[in-house]
């Protein structure tokens, strides 16, 4: 049997009906949520459940889009995922840089202290980030996400890219150095146009994160006008009956952002887990 | 950590995993590949450092130290050094206990769960077909999808009138379709664990898919030829070429596993009566709806070390499987 045709058919048709079934399972929970953003309050939760919106309304996204700051929270969380991510990624790849390329006194200790950060989960620090938060009167306020975004990325950001980084010949920036270049040239010009995949890679998880990030935001920003989207579409939620045609048509405005990016990005994203997280 | 941090793996050139040791190239500096050149690396590092220093190390050092004391938020208010005090109170509080339970039980029956079905997967879609990638692509969807939208989506899947009771109930006539799913303990864990396993599927393959890529083609071939059947081939040659990976995801999921917040806190709240309160949701509403923010950084310091003990026992368990091909 082994390698006959009729076996080889055979398993190739289980292995499609796994992945298919599994692929279902992971995808009808997003198309019931598509499917009730489309239907009104008096139909979310009927007996049978409606998979098709009957009668289909485009209320909810009206709703969502015109009332409640929505384009504020919006534009906020722009704002804060940009900046974060971009600062995020140029200071982290110039301390990748520094380790991939120097010897120093101190390298050791310092990328281990670093190691830490990758190790403690955000959630634990919530609580002496919050004190130091007051102490900078940064409670409140969209600097307050931003510089802590950017630090608690930075551990990640740096370990991806110094890998990266010390995949490149030193060949190449010995030439330069010989040519006069000094370290910021080598850095700019040469390692991070090389470092492109690895870039793109860090850019897309860090832009997620700080674009879904619930819970710092949720501890430190109380005035309406400087909430992100996460937290903003929880609060759609409402007082009593959940509004959830409501919270859903707000949930695939704030995801599409996100499905684009990582959609745009895929073959970079790949590329950079397969050089990044395993030694191939 | 010890693995990851041993020596010289900080030459290795893999990232997110400990590396077969490389030989030091420090002092070599002109023939070697790293250059020495006084101030310069260190005005590289220090916008990153001093950021880590202020926003990281020195709450880690203060979470610490809060932990001592009867923390007073209120500026003229005085912090009262208490000793061991919240310590202890956590080690007598039934219900940093069941917090803990709760924890413990999300970890295990989301981490391994995770492990299989994502490398089952991975290994469903190790040949390259046109549909890989569209497949990788929807397996993936629920992991860059935010923790929030996720969260309410399954409180409304599980909700009472929900998908999920009437696919039990009236679809595969398992149930009576009438449960309850968030208005009791088991059945909420159930629900917030079926969130966990469903989101985290897509990470874990990808992982494995990465590692798969490293399996040596000719030995499987050659096992092929000897007469190895699908799960000796799978044993002898598949699984020992992952297993770089297979450490990564385990370790990483573990930490994760305790980390579970944002989906109790959304999905139940901690409720029935604090009955589904993982550590960091009670951690959470100590300091921030108590305010007391020295007991919850005790329950944040404690599960800090929890972790990173479990974390360790597993790198040591690890490496003396594989012996010499990891740290």
């Amino acid at each position: 049997m082994k390698g006959s045709r009729s076996a080889r058919t055979l398993s190739t048709t289980f292995r499609y009906a796994a992945l298919i079934a599994g692929a279902l399972v992971m995808v009808i929970p997003f198309l019931y949520m598509v499917s009730t953003s489309f239907k009104a309050q008096a139909y979310v939760l009927t007996f049978p459940p409606q998979f098709i919106p009957d009668p289909a309304t485009t209320d909810n996204y009206v709703q969502a889009l015109t009332t409640e700051n929505f384009g504020r929270y919006f534009l906020n969380s722009i704002i804060v995922s940009v900046i974060a991510t971009s600062v995020s990624l140029l200071v982290s790849s110039m301390m990748a840089y520094a380790f991939a390329r120097f010897d120093f006194p101190g390298r050791e200790l310092i990328f281990r202290v670093l190691l830490l950060g990758l190790i403690v989960p955000a959630m634990m620090l919530i609580i002496p980030q919050f004190i130091l938060a007051k102490q900078l009167h940064l409670l409140d306020s969209l600097p307050g996400l931003i510089v802590f975004y950017i630090a608690g990325t930075l551990a990640l950001n740096t370990f991806l890219l110094r890998g990266f980084f010390e995949s490149i010949p030193a060949e190449l920036d010995q030439a330069m150095q010989v040519d006069g270049a000094n370290a910021w040239v080598r850095y700019w010009n040469l390692a991070l146009p090389l470092a492109k995949p690895a870039l793109a890679t860090a850019t897309i998880f860090t832009f997620l994160s700080c674009w879904d990030e619930f819970a710092w935001a949720l501890t430190i920003i109380n005035t309406p006008e400087h909430l992100t989207l996460p937290v903003a579409i929880q609060l759609f939620q409402g007082q009593n009956a959940t509004q959830w045609g409501l919270v859903f048509a707000a949930s695939l405005i704030a995801v599409i952002p996100v499905i684009i990016v990582f959609l745009v990005f895929q073959r970079y994203f790949v590329q950079g887990l397969t050089a990044g997280s395993i030694k191939g | 950590m010890t693995t990851l941090t041993t020596g010289e793996s900080v030459t290795g050139r893999a990232v997110g995993l400990p590396t077969t040791a490389r030989p030091a190239l420090r002092g070599r500096n002109h023939s070697g590949r790293r250059f020495r050149s006084g101030l310069t690396p260190y005005l590289f590092l220090a916008p990153g450092v001093i950021l880590f220093a202020v926003m990281i190390i020195y709450p880690m050092v203060q979470a610490v130290q809060m932990s001592f004391f009867d923390w007073k938020i209120v500026g003229s208010a005085t912090s009262q050094f208490l000793g061991l005090d919240n310590y202890i109170r956590a080690f007598n509080d039934p219900h940093f206990w069941l917090s803990l339970t709760n924890s413990g039980i999300y970890m295990l029956f989301t981490v391994p769960p995770q492990i299989i079905l994502g490398l089952m997967v991975a290994l469903l879609l190790k040949k390259k077909s046109p549909t890989q990638p569209f497949f990788r692509v929807l397996f993936y969807l629920p992991v860059v999808t935010s923790w929030v939208v996720v969260s309410l989506l399954f409180k409304y899947l599980f909700a009472d009138s929900g998908l999920i009771n009437f696919t039990l109930g009236d679809f595969l006539h398992l149930t009576n379709g009438d449960t309850s799913w968030l208005a009791e303990r088991w059945t909420a864990l159930v629900a917030i664990c079926a969130l966990g396993v469903w989101k985290g599927i897509g990470w874990s393959m990808m992982i494995f898919l990465a590692g798969l890529q490293s399996v040596p083609q000719e030995l499987e071939e050659a096992a092929t030829v000897d007469g190895a059947n699908r799960w000796q081939r799978f044993k002898a040659v598949t699984l020992p070429a992952i297993w770089p990976a297979m450490l990564f995801v385990v370790v990483m999921l573990v930490i994760g596993g305790f980390n579970v917040f944002t989906s109790v806190l959304l999905m139940t709240g901690g409720g029935p009566g604090g009955q589904t309160d993982v550590v960091l949701t009670y951690m959470y509403q100590q300091a921030f709806s108590f305010l007391d923010f020295g007991y919850g950084s005790a329950l944040a310091v404690i599960l800090t070390l929890i972790v990173f003990v479990i974390t360790v026992i597993q790198l040591r368990l690890f490496r003396d499987r594989s012996g010499e091909s990891l740290a």
